[in-house]
């Protein structure tokens, strides 16, 4: 059996590549997924979409991306539950503030409609929220949130309606490389594929793919928390995330609220367990900046894995040395929003060799000979 | 499980979710695990945790995929087993 593109990984980077190629005229293509489709981060994560952040790169991603999700239900046949209902950034100290005075400039010049919104503001707009340590906050309408299983399962249903092949529950356990060239993959059940390109989708375990085409990249699993509260009645419209007591938060369209606290100090590891100690965590930020949580009910937790880069942001493109392998790996947990622009701009430069949008400067060149990076802050 | 006409019976009574719509999601999607009817539709993603219905989803499946229901794995367990406030979690000083 050959190829003419091979991805390994069926999450939303991996589905949204695939539907992509086949978009843009490549006939023969197949996702390697080992479980199903959102087993991985995609389906673990929040769900939020934003264009705020603090590097130029991530932020043009991001205009481009929601301009593409705004399309997606109608191009997908599928209600993804996509929900433009604004997301709100808080900034607790003046340092926070001045750096969202800065970010929102680089911002609104990105094409980004945010604007900077004082304490009153928030406190008329959201009363939900204890405003009474609040310094100010930034606020985008056309922010927002999505379904992530819901997405997933758009992109690889219409991947495979345009004639792509998802293999679910088989692992790629080998990749045969001959010099500057990817031959074949091979499976957990010892089926050999012939592949064109191949490309690396592999969320968490990037690393380990890329190990397995004899290439390092430096890309890091790190667990992150989440969990979700019983339904109620509508109170939020937008996604809150507030990096100085490291959360985020959205009600979706079920009504039940979806949270996540980043601990700093969590180490490189592929353990997705849920702890204790999250809850505990958890209880005490949210009850923090919205009080009323108090007495509403945690029905379910679970984690998940970023796979981290060293300056926060993905690494997307080719590598020296090997001529048909891509990568569009280490979003350190913003995989999700990015995905319909980065999938476009990938599926152009794998079936046309140059983009339409520039993402050298996301290359993995960025890091040679380099050991100090600028870090994307606005991250949880 | 069910002739044609009984497939209005509710599988999830947590998030009213039909045998018909189970079906449905099941072809729609070629699903054959719990955990993917779970995340699709939501059965069993409810206040009970799919106590319920995540048996009958299974039998659904090995009727639609041909497969024995024993084959079919249940849905990975989650944290805590039954809903709990917020407060519980925080210091009498917090509450």
């Amino acid at each position: 059996m050959k190829y003419d593109a091979i991805i390994i990984g069926g999450g939303i980077i991996g589905a949204s590549i695939a539907y992509n190629l086949t978009k843009q005229g490549m006939r023969s293509v197949a996702v390697f997924e080992k479980n199903y489709i959102s087993s991985g981060s995609t389906g673990r994560c929040g769900g939020g979409i934003r264009q705020q952040w603090a590097s130029p790169e991530n932020c043009k991603l991001a205009v481009k991306s929601v301009h593409l999700f705004e399309k997606l239900d109608q191009e997908l046949g599928f209600d993804t539950e996509y929900y433009q209902g604004g997301y709100l950034l808080l900034a607790f100290t003046d340092e926070e503030v001045e750096q969202f005075r800065k970010n929102v400039v680089m911002q609104q010049g990105a094409g980004v409609p945010v604007r900077l919104i004082g304490v009153d503001e928030v406190a008329a707009k959201f009363p939900f929220l204890d405003t009474s340590d609040l310094k100010a906050a930034a606020h985008c309408r056309t922010d927002g949130h999505i379904n992530p299983m819901l997405v997933n399962q758009a992109y690889a249903d219409a991947a495979k309606r345009n004639g792509a092949d998802i293999h679910l529950f088989t692992e790629v356990v080998r990749i045969v490389r001959d010099r500057d060239r990817i031959n074949s993959v091979i499976t957990a059940d010892v089926r050999t594929f012939e592949t064109g390109v191949l490309i690396n989708a592999g969320g968490g375990f990037s690393a380990e793919v890329a190990a397995m085409a004899g290439i390092t990249i430096p890309t890091r699993p790190q667990r992150h928390e989440i969990l979700i509260t019983e339904p109620l009645e509508k109170f939020m419209d937008p996604m809150v995330i507030d990096f100085h007591h490291h959360i985020y938060f959205r009600q979706t369209k079920h009504g039940s609220v979806v949270m996540g606290y980043g601990d700093p100090h969590e180490p490189y590891t592929h353990n997705i367990q849920g702890s204790l100690e999250f809850l505990k965590t958890m209880s005490l930020m949210i009850t923090k900046v919205v009080p009323a949580m108090k007495k509403v009910k945690i029905v379910r937790q679970w984690a998940g894995l970023y796979n981290m880069s060293p300056d926060a942001q993905p690494i997307l493109g080719k590598v020296p040395g090997v001529s048909n392998y891509y990568q569009a790996v280490g979003f350190s947990g913003h995989g999700l929003m990015l995905a319909p622009a980065v999938a476009e701009l990938m599926a152009e430069l794998i079936v046309t060799g140059r983009t339409s949008m520039d993402i050298s400067d996301l290359s993995i060149d960025r890091f040679a000979g380099r050991t100090e990076f600028k870090l994307e802050k606005a991250v949880v | 499980m069910s002739s044609e006409q009984d497939r209005d019976i509710i599988i999830c009574r947590c998030e009213d979710i039909t045998e018909r719509e189970v079906r449905e999601c099941i072809r729609r999607h070629g699903l054959t695990t719990v955990d993917e009817v779970r995340k699709i539709l939501r059965a069993g993603m409810g206040l009970c945790q799919g106590k319920t219905c995540s048996a009958l989803v299974r039998r659904i499946l090995a009727e639609e995929t041909g497969k024995k229901a024993e084959d079919i794995g249940l849905p990975s367990a989650r944290q805590p087993a039954k809903p709990v406030e917020f407060g519980i979690f925080l210091q009498e000083g917090d509450r």
